[in-house]
Parts: structure tokens; sequence; C-alpha cells
């Protein structure tokens, strides 16, 4: 995975739950990622996969992704090209599946200055968003050593692949 | 420095003395994927090339959340995770036993200072045992399976203290809706959420289990209850052997990240309204609407107290037309059991629907979709856009005698107005 990431912001509010992400009836009637991944979004924007371009940044207000436990919420999102989500807080384990997915989970207090189409620059491993549109830039916290190596592999299972075994 | 149950139990569990903000290695005594979650956590395990369960014994798989299977594509995952869970002799529990968490505790997965982990984010029930149960993904769910072991963050501690006797037809669900609706839906994010006070030591533990069960609406990792003898109880009386060693307390002197306090003793019966589960109002400002659908059941509220409470004021009435209400006992035991209460009897009089153990309608895979406009009031934990099926449809949640009262007047009603049998 990179640890600088470019792209442009799609703009969501707070409490984005996650059977907005995905409903509860598809992910328990498609098991094929391409089909299930056409319904990303589709509680809040019925056409987002439509409009969504491969790379583009999530930034959204506080508590995305509360709700259930699925794991296709951020992998549906990770699938259409999502490169990263900013936010002013996650869901616990949300949070956790997007890092277990190589999805970078960004908590950043500033997520609201972020307008609709401002063009990022995210410097993952300096803890540091530029937004080149308005010639900003916003500092949050790196990721503790622990989920670095997770993420930066690219996920666990991909860590897994590479290093032949679990982190512990 | 004093610590928390929960700091007690993940110190334990890491064999290392940790507080709140601690990242550890823990090992996991109980884990559990449902037909929901297990297929993706089985195809991680595969894709990292697990060879066997770390131990067999520890990890449950159900099939509950389409079961019966509706369609083709779940029957096939359903068959999956069946030739998964004997291929590596985990636990096994197959469509109609009944929702995962109360078959977790009913099997004895689930004892006071444990550390437990599911793929669900209901886990967090298993708390009112005293145990630190938290939901995961799939993903860490398969590296569970693997090495029995996963990182945690060790969580800061909410103390919520309610106290009070509680009115009549008032109950834990109502005291759970009004927490949440005070506390709101990201107001414990990360943290855990420890409930003491009058009101907790009074209730049952069937109660207590509904209380923790929604912790993770207000983005709790875990609600979690001290254990006593009640608790002990409890699992004695499903054979379920308790380790007094598992019995533990906060410490006096342990640190809280903030201290909240309830009187409950006026609380009127509330409601979460559409489309969040802290959209939550007092009975007397929702009576009146509407209905198409009443839900009783899930892993909020499908156990015998909350059975009895509906069947007392179902009781000779009759569910209203236009308005069907489907019943869902919550596991096989507690099935059979209302079974020989007669309780089954009386929904069925009633004119109510009454289906196999299992998630039902919560999830919105089947048996109870909404269609659009339509309205249900549910014993269950969430109302968002979509849960039940519909993107158009309605969700009010409520306790299990709101749910039953307002079956038999169509419309959301004060089970107060009901006059009831003692
Ligand atoms: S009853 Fe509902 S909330 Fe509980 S485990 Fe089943 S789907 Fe989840």
């Amino acid at each position: 995975m990179s640890k600088l990431i470019e792209g442009r912001a799609w703009k969501f509010g707070d409490d984005v739950n996650t059977d907005l992400i995905i409903p509860g009836k598809y992910k328990l009637s498609i098991t094929d990622l391409d089909e299930l991944s056409k319904h990303a979004m589709e509680g809040i924007d019925p056409e987002f996969t439509v409009k969504f371009r491969k790379g583009d940044i999530i930034v959204a207000g506080k508590n995305f992704g509360c709700g259930s436990s699925r794991e296709q919420a951020p992998l549906v999102l990770k699938h259409v090209g999502v490169s990263a989500i900013i936010a002013k807080s996650f869901a616990r384990i949300f949070y956790r599946n997007a890092i277990n997915l190589g999805l970078p989970v960004i908590e950043c207090v500033d997520a609201e200055r972020i307008e609709h189409g401002d063009m990022l620059r995210i410097d993952l491993e300096g803890g540091l968003i530029k937004n080149l549109e308005k010639n900003e830039e916003y500092r949050f916290k790196p990721f503790p050593e622990e989920i670095w190596v997770i993420l930066f592999s690219g996920g666990l299972v991909s860590y897994v692949k590479k290093y032949g075994k679990l982190p512990w | 420095m004093g610590k928390t149950i929960s700091e007690k139990i993940l110190s334990r569990a890491s064999g290392k003395d940790v507080y709140a903000g601690d990242i550890i290695i823990a090992d996991v005594d109980s884990a559990m994927a449902h037909d929901g979650t297990a297929l993706l956590a089985i195809e991680a395990f595969e894709e990292m090339k697990g060879s066997g369960l770390f131990n067999p014994n520890s990890i449950s798989l159900v099939l509950d959340h389409v079961a019966p299977s509706s369609n083709e594509t779940f029957s096939k995952v359903h068959k999956r995770i069946r030739e998964f869970a004997f291929n590596y002799r985990a636990n096994f529990y197959e469509v109609g036993s009944g929702v995962c968490h109360q078959i977790m505790i009913e099997t004895g997965q689930v004892k006071p200072g444990e550390l437990i982990v599911g793929a669900d984010s209901h886990t967090c029930t298993y708390g009112a045992l005293g145990a630190f149960a938290t939901g995961i993904g799939s993903t860490d769910m398969a590296a569970v399976f693997m090495s029995g072991k996963l990182w945690f963050k060790v969580p800061g501690t909410m103390e919520v203290r309610i106290d009070g006797s509680l009115p009549k037809m008032v109950t834990p669900k109502d005291v759970i809706l009004k927490v949440v609706g005070e506390i709101g839906a990201d107001g414990a994010t990360y943290q855990a959420i420890e409930f003491k006070g009058s009101t907790v030591k009074e209730m049952s533990v069937e109660g207590r289990l509904t209380l923790c069960n929604m912790a993770v609406e207000m983005g709790a990792k875990t609600g979690i209850i001290e254990p006593d003898e009640k608790t002990i109880k409890y699992l004695e009386d499903m054979n379920v052997d308790v380790d007094p060693q598992g019995i533990l307390k906060s410490d006096p002197d342990a640190k809280y990240t903030a201290k909240l306090q309830f009187d409950m003793s006026d609380l009127e019966p509330q409601v979460a309204c559409p489309h969040s589960v802290d959209n939550v109002k007092p009975i007397s400002k929702v009576e009146g609407t509407p209905i198409n659908q009443a839900f009783l059941g899930s892993c909020t509220n499908g156990r015998i107290e909350d059975l009895r409470l509906a069947a007392k004021i179902l009781d000779g009435r009759k569910v209203k037309r236009g308005v069907r209400m489907i019943v869902i006992p919550i596991s096989r035991r507690i099935y059979l059991q209302a079974l020989k209460e007669g309780l089954i009897e009386t929904f069925i009089d009633a004119g109510c629907v009454v289906c196999n153990p299992g998630c039902g309608p919560c999830v919105g895979a089947h048996q109870g979709i909404l269609a659009p406009g339509e309205v249900c009031v549910s014993t269950s934990n969430r109302n968002f856009k979509g849960r039940m099926g519909c993107m158009d449809a309605e969700i009010y949640l409520a306790s299990p005698a709101t749910v039953a009262a307002s079956a038999i007047e169509g419309e959301i009603t004060d089970p107060r107005r009901l006059k009831v049998d003692e």
C-alpha cells in the first residue's frame, strides 16, 4: 500500500451506519463481490457507484460505520476503489475491519473543513492531510506500530501471505 | 492503582498488568461466528492458509440470520459453514437452534471473567454475565480461529448508575432505550459501559442481558455488569459451572472516564423512533402512530420473561385486523419452555404467527420484510433505514409490553392502558 494517497473528497454526514453502506438484505443474498459492490452507499446515494471514481476519498462526520460488524461494509468500499476514509470518528468494529482489509481509516477533527469535491493529498506515515483546493493542512495522529504493520502490508491476510504468520 | 472489571479481565487474558489505553495481545476464551459473518471468516482463514482451529471446542458456528435459508445463494453459504464446522470439529448449531448470542450463553461458552469475541456487534450482550465480550469482524475472527489470540485496545470505562424501582409495565428495555437516548449513538465509542445501581441489582439476569445487548448502540465496546448470586444461579440452572475465580468486581479506586446517574422510578415506557436508535421519546409523544407489523423476539427481547409479559397482555385478546404480529422465541430451549407454560398457545390464539428460533425479521433478510410505507414496532435493537429489508419503511423500537399492546390496538399504545390480570 502506498504511504501517499491523492484523491477527491466525497462528503457524507454523521452516523453513516453499515446498513446505509451495504444493506443487510444484499449482504445476506449476494456473495459475489462485484455484484454486492454495486450497492455500496446505496442507502444514502443510489448513484454513488456510478459517479464514484477509483481512488476517491470518503470524508464524513462522527461515528462512521456504526451498526453491525459486517465486514462487507469496508469491503465493498475498498472494492469500488475508495483509497481512504477520513472521519471525525469511527465506530470501532468498522475501524478494525478496515485496517484488517488494508483500507486506511483516518480520524481527524478537521474533517468538517473538507468539502465535497476538494482535492486531497494524505501522508499516512506523517499524519498530514493537504487540502489542495483550499490550501489548508490538517494533522492526524499517526497509526500506532501494531496497526501500521497490518495496514501497510495491505491488511491482515496480506500480512500473513507476506510473512507467513500472524503479527502475534 | 485500582482496576475496573474490564481491566482485570483483560489483564488476566493478556498475562500483563494493563490499564485503559494499552494495546495488548490477549488469549480469547471463546469465539462465535454466524451465517452472516462466518463465510468471510472461512475465506480469510483459507487465504491465510489456516491448517486447523487453535481450539475447536471454543469456536461456535451458528446458523441463525437467514434460517431456514430463503434462497439458493444462502443455502450454499449454510452448506460451506456446515462443512467447515464438521471438518474442523468446531461447535455447530443448526438452523432452528436459536439466536447465536443466546446459544453461546446456554451452551456454557460464556462465563464470568472470560474474554469472548463474536463476529457480531451484539456480542456485548454477554457482559451481563460479568464477561468481557465484544464484536469483531470476519478477518479478525479468522485470526482467532488460527491462533486463539487477538489484539485489543483496553477501553476506558464509563459508569452508568441506574437507581429506583421500575413502575408497572416499565421494563429493562425501556431503561436501556432511555439511556441510549441520553448518551447518544456515539456517546460511548471505544469504551466499556459498566451498569450499576439498585435497579440493575434488582433486575433479573434476562433484563441485564437486554441492557448490555444495546451497549453497542452507544458505540461501546461492551456493556458489563459485576456478577452476583443471580448470575451464578442463572448459569447453574442451565448446567453451566461457574469458576469462583471469574467473579470479579471493579476496585473502589478504579478510574472511570465518566460517571452518569439515572433515576428510573418515574420512567414512562420509551420508544426509539425512525431512523436512529438514539431518537428516543417517551411513549406519550408517539402514541397513536398506526402500525402494520409487530415483532417480538431478537437477541434483545426474545427470552422467557419477555414472552411471558407479552403473553399476559395478549391473553384473551386479538391482534388488530390488518396487523400481523410475529413472535420468535430466542432459542429452542426458550421455545420449549414457552410451549410448556402455554405461552405459545396464547400467542396463536391471539392471531400471532410464531416462527422458529432465529433472528427473524430483525436483519431484513427473510420472515417479515416490510413494504414501502409500512411501520413496524419491534423489540429488536436497530431501526436504521432499510433494516427490515425496505428503505421506505419505518421501525419503532420498544419493550415487549409496548409491542403486544400496540399489536392489539393497531397503533403504538402505552401498555399501561390495557387491563391485565396479575
Ligand atoms: S437478533 Fe438481530 S441483532 Fe440479534 S444477532 Fe440476530 S440479527 Fe443481530
